[in-house]
Formats: C-alpha cells, structure tokens, sequence
C-alpha cells in the first residue's frame, strides 16, 4: 500500500444466495487521495453494490475494504453519498435538508452556525434563493445540486455518487458536470462515482474501472485518463487522447465486457489484479509516470 | 358560471324538493275526524293538533329553533340541552380516542419497525379487529363496573385498529433512500424515527386517525344508547321515549354536522404534514 493510497479493496464479492453465482467476485482497486475515480459496466455487474459496500449501507460476502487504514464496517459521515434518484427529504425545505446532514455531523453546533455553513453549499452548488423551497418545487437538475449540496455540507473525506445525473437532460447535466469539477478540483474531494455515460467518465475521471459483465463480473482494466486535469466539455473533444480513450471505452462496453465474462477463467489465471492501460497515449508518446509500462503494448 | 356555482344551486334544489316532499308527506289529514262527537274528541284528546306523529318541516323548524336558543340548559337529569349532550359525547370521543393513540402509535412503529414483532401480533389484530366494538359491552360493563368508563373503553376499542394498521403500513413502508441518507449520515435511531420515519409516514398514519375518528363518532351514538345516563346517543333513545320525533331529527342532523365538523378538521391536519414526493 503505497503512501498516497486512501482506499483499497480486495477480493470482495457479492453473493445474493449461498447457491447463487456471485455477482460479481474477486474485485480489486485503489483509489488515491484526491483522486476521481469512475466505474463503467453494464447493468447488473454489481456497481451499485460496490458502492453500497463503500457505503457501509451493504455487506460484502467476501473480500475487505480499507479505507484511511480502517477497515469499513458500516455506514458513516467520513464517506458522503449522492444517491441515484437525489433521495431528499420532501417535506423538509432545501436549506433544511442540508441542515439535517450538518446537523448530524456537528451536533453542538447553534442554529446560526449550521444556517450559515448550509448557506455555503447552497451557494456552492449555484441554488442561492432557492433555500426555503421543496424539493417538489424544483427541477430535476436542482434536486440532483441539493443532494450534492448535502453530500458535501458534511466535508467527508470521501464521496460516493451513484449515477446522479443519470436521470437528467443532456444540458442540464452537462452544467451540473462542470459545476462538480470545479468543486472536486476547489476542494480536493476523493470520489467514486457510478456512471452510464462514457462521456461524463472522461471528463470527470482520473482513472476509470471497467466492469465485466455479470453474474461474476469483475474489475477486468483500469483506464488511466491522460487528458490534463483541468477539463471543459466545450473543449476536451479537441485533446488528440480524447477520442482513443473513448473509442477504448466504447470497444470494451459493446464487445470485450461480454468476452471477458466467458473468457474468464483463464484471464483470471494470469492476473491477480487489474492491468492499468493508457490508451490516450499514442506509440511514442512519454507515459505521465505510468505505472506499469510494460502492459501498454497489449492494448495497442 | 362556475361548476362550483352550478352545485351549489343543484344543492338547494335538492334541498327544497326533499323538503317539500316532507311538507307534502307530513300534512294533517282533514276530512274523516269531523264527524265525531265535540265532547268524545275532547275526551281522547283529538281536538288539538297531533303532536306524535312526524313532525311537519315548519313544526322541525320551531324545535331546532327552540333548542339551539338554549344549547346549554340543564332541568334535571333527563332534560339538557343538546349543547350539554354533545360535550358530553365529545369528551368521552376524545378520551378515548387519545388513550388509543397513546397505544396504538408506538406499538404501530413498533411492528412497522420489525418484522419479528408483526408477525407475532398480526393473528392477534386479523381477530380483533373485526369485532363489533359494542361485543365489548357486556364485558367492559362487568369488569370496569362504570358506564362512562365503559363507553371510553369502547371507543378506545374501535379507534385502536385503523391507527395501529396506518402506523404499521405507514413506518414499514418509508423509503429505503430515506432511511438511508440517516444511516450513512450515521442518524440515531430516535433522530431517525421522529425526524425521518414520523415525518415520511405521517400522511398514512393521519389517514388511520380521521378513520379512527370516524368510527369513533359512529360508536358513540349507540354506546350511549346501551349504557343511558347522559351524552347525545342517550338524548336520542330518550326522545324516542318520549316520543318526540322532532327531537329525534335534530339530534340527527346534530349527530351529523358534529361528524362532518371532526372530519373537517382532521382534514386540516392531514393537509398540514401531507408532502409532494
């Protein structure tokens, strides 16, 4: 475990019935301090119950989760959580949702103090005006803030975002993307976040985990994003890694996540973890210190 | 004009076609009487207007006049305003009904809560529950040895199940998500249950109490009738024997305008914790 690693699982799998295939089974990565780190896999790989597991809200059947170099055994303010469908609170208004996890977070703190450090986050997230409404009075883009506004609010070491702007319109989510990366980037936040869209991943992540198909779906690579870190998705089409990386995603959702699940056993063999592969970089171009030149060539 | 105006005017139709119908019904019958001798009728009492039959709707309009002049009048044990009556009736209403909440709103958190507590009471509530309240009668009569005790009991008995069904349907059916943006923002368990479980199931419980308390106010009206003494189910019985149909009437339409006037208000309250999802 090297110095900057803040999280690290392994060997966790996720069995539903003792008889039943796992769905998924010997799952494998770090994630680094500050780092952003998206997952990519079909659905029914597991990924929302990886997350879970990360959580605390799920126990794994096998396998350990340290993070911090504690072990996770249930749920807690150290880990924030943006839930897929916001999961707010209807009847509370938007600053007294916020207030609710700050609340729970500095339990001495006065009304004043938590009024105003809620008002910060509403503020962060661009909803300014909008604290005494319902979440039933807002847009779906809003709420999606809200729940970020909360996860947040309680400065956890880690946050864990389950696909949270997959229910929303392309421009909306656009927006909302680059308002997360410019909060990730302001305050240094770890993440691990759930994603559908290929797009989103690149723009967002610093290493992306693909996922095999399940049951007994894996962690088969771990993409290393070459794109400079301060991105915009005006622009980030335009960096010549751009469309290697996607294409590597793409080809490995449509055809290699199948392959790899039925040709696992051997793959499995060879490979105690995930190979790393920086598919941004051309023949030539000087790896950003990669970790393990050697596997790039089999990508390639 | 307006579909609200439009029912509004149907009503009053309605109104003076029911109340002409009873006009019309009600109207002493002339003619037959006539031929009898002066002195027998004076004798068997027909020279003056009948009194026991139905009352006409303009002798109805008298009775409600002359009883909400004086709602609270107090001539003894057997005469009181219906003023009186209804505070009566309301109070014994609302004993009961408190004492059923006070029971059945932690014990519905608790099954809602646990499946291992549900399944224990359930058989008990399936055979409870469908038992006539006024079955406890007898029993409560025997063993509380009180009348107004037992008509709290029985109210108590009928308001229980439809408040303890909504806390237990409403408590097991809150939204994972909720539940666990409490646990992962590590929420203890009593924060947890009255600033999330509470607040999510309170449109469901509320619905089981305006029930309760429509059951309540059925209940009542024949408790009082069984166990005497005071209230407006007893001003009933007690009018019907005295034959005083017009009384009866009111205390009926009494009966009703109080019910109306308690699911009115529980309305209230369900639209004040109600949310939009």
């Amino acid at each position: 475990m090297s110095a900057s690693t803040f999280l690290q699982v392994r060997g966790l799998a996720k069995r539903y019935a003792a008889a039943a295939a796992p769905v998924f089974e010997d799952v494998a990565f770090t994630i680094g301090r500050g780092e952003f780190v998206c997952v990519i896999g079909h659905s029914g790989c597991g990924k929302t119950t990886i997350l879970n597991i990360l959580a605390g809200l799920d126990a794994a059947t096998a396998g350990e989760v340290v993070m911090d170099g504690r072990e996770i055994s249930g749920p807690s303010l150290d880990r924030g959580v943006v839930f897929q469908g916001h999961a707010l609170m209807p009847w509370l208004t938007v600053r007294r949702n916020i207030a609710f996890a700050v609340k729970s977070r500095w339990p001495d703190w006065p009304r004043s103090r938590i009024d105003a450090h809620c008002q910060k986050y509403i503020d962060l997230v661009r909803l300014t005006g909008n604290e005494d409404r319902k979440p039933s009075a807002l847009s779906g883009g809003m709420k999606q803030r809200v729940g970020i506004a909360r996860a947040f609010a309680i400065q956890p070491k880690m946050l864990l975002l389950d696909e949270p702007f997959g229910a929303l319109d392309a421009l909306t989510r656009g927006a909302i993307q680059e308002e997360l990366v410019a909060i990730c980037a302001g305050t240094q936040q770890t993440v691990f976040m759930i994603t559908h869209d290929v797009d989103e991943a690149i723009l967002l992540a610093d290493k992306i985990l693909l996922m095999t198909n399940g049951p007994k779906a894996r962690v088969a690579e771990i993409v290393v994003n070459t794109l400079p870190r301060a991105r915009s998705r005006h622009d980030v089409h335009h960096h010549p890694h751009y469309y290697r990386i996607r294409n590597h995603l793409v080809d490995f959702l449509v055809h290699r996540s199948k392959l790899l699940q039925e040709g696992r056993a051997e793959v499995a063999a060879n490979e105690e973890s995930p190979r790393v592969v920086m598919p941004g970089l051309a023949e030539g171009d000087e790896a950003p210190a990669a970790p393990r030149p050697a596997l790039l060539k089999q990508v390639k | 004009m307006s579909q609200r105006a439009k029912s509004a005017i149907l009503s009053c139709l309605l109104l003076a076609v029911v109340l002409l119908a009873w006009h019309v019904g009600t109207l002493p019958k002339g003619g037959a009487a006539q031929a009898v001798d002066p002195e027998y009728a004076r004798l068997m009492g027909l020279d003056k207007p009948k009194s026991d039959g139905l009352p006409t709707p303009a002798q109805m309009g008298t009775t409600i006049a002359k009883q909400l002049s004086d709602p609270f009048y107090d001539a003894g044990s057997n005469d009181k305003g219906i003023g009186i009556q209804i505070a009566y009736s309301l109070s014994r209403v609302a004993l009961g009904f408190v004492l059923a909440a006070l029971v059945a709103l932690p014990l519905g958190f608790a099954i809602g809560l646990s499946p291992l507590i549900h399944g224990a009471l359930d058989p008990f509530i399936q055979v409870l529950k469908p038992i006539s309240p006024l079955a406890w009668m007898p029993l409560a009569l025997y063993t509380i040895k009180d009348s107004t005790t037992s008509s709290i009991f029985v109210i108590f008995v009928c308001s229980v199940w439809p408040m303890l069904i909504n806390t237990a349907h409403g408590v097991a059916n809150v939204r994972r998500d909720w539940l666990n943006v409490a646990k992962t923002l590590e929420a203890g368990t009593l924060r947890t249950a009255f600033q999330v479980i509470l607040p999510a199931a309170a449109p469901v419980i509320l619905t089981g109490m305006r029930i309760s308390m429509g059951i309540a106010w059925l209940v009542i009206v024949a408790a009082e009738m069984l166990v005497g003494n005071l209230g407006i189910g007893y001003f009933v019985w007690n009018e019907w024997n005295n034959l005083s149909l017009s009384n009866v009437i009111f205390a009926i339409l009494v009966i009703g305008v109080v019910g109306m006037i308690l699911d009115f208000l529980f309305g209230i309250a369900q639209r004040a914790v109600a949310y939009v999802e």
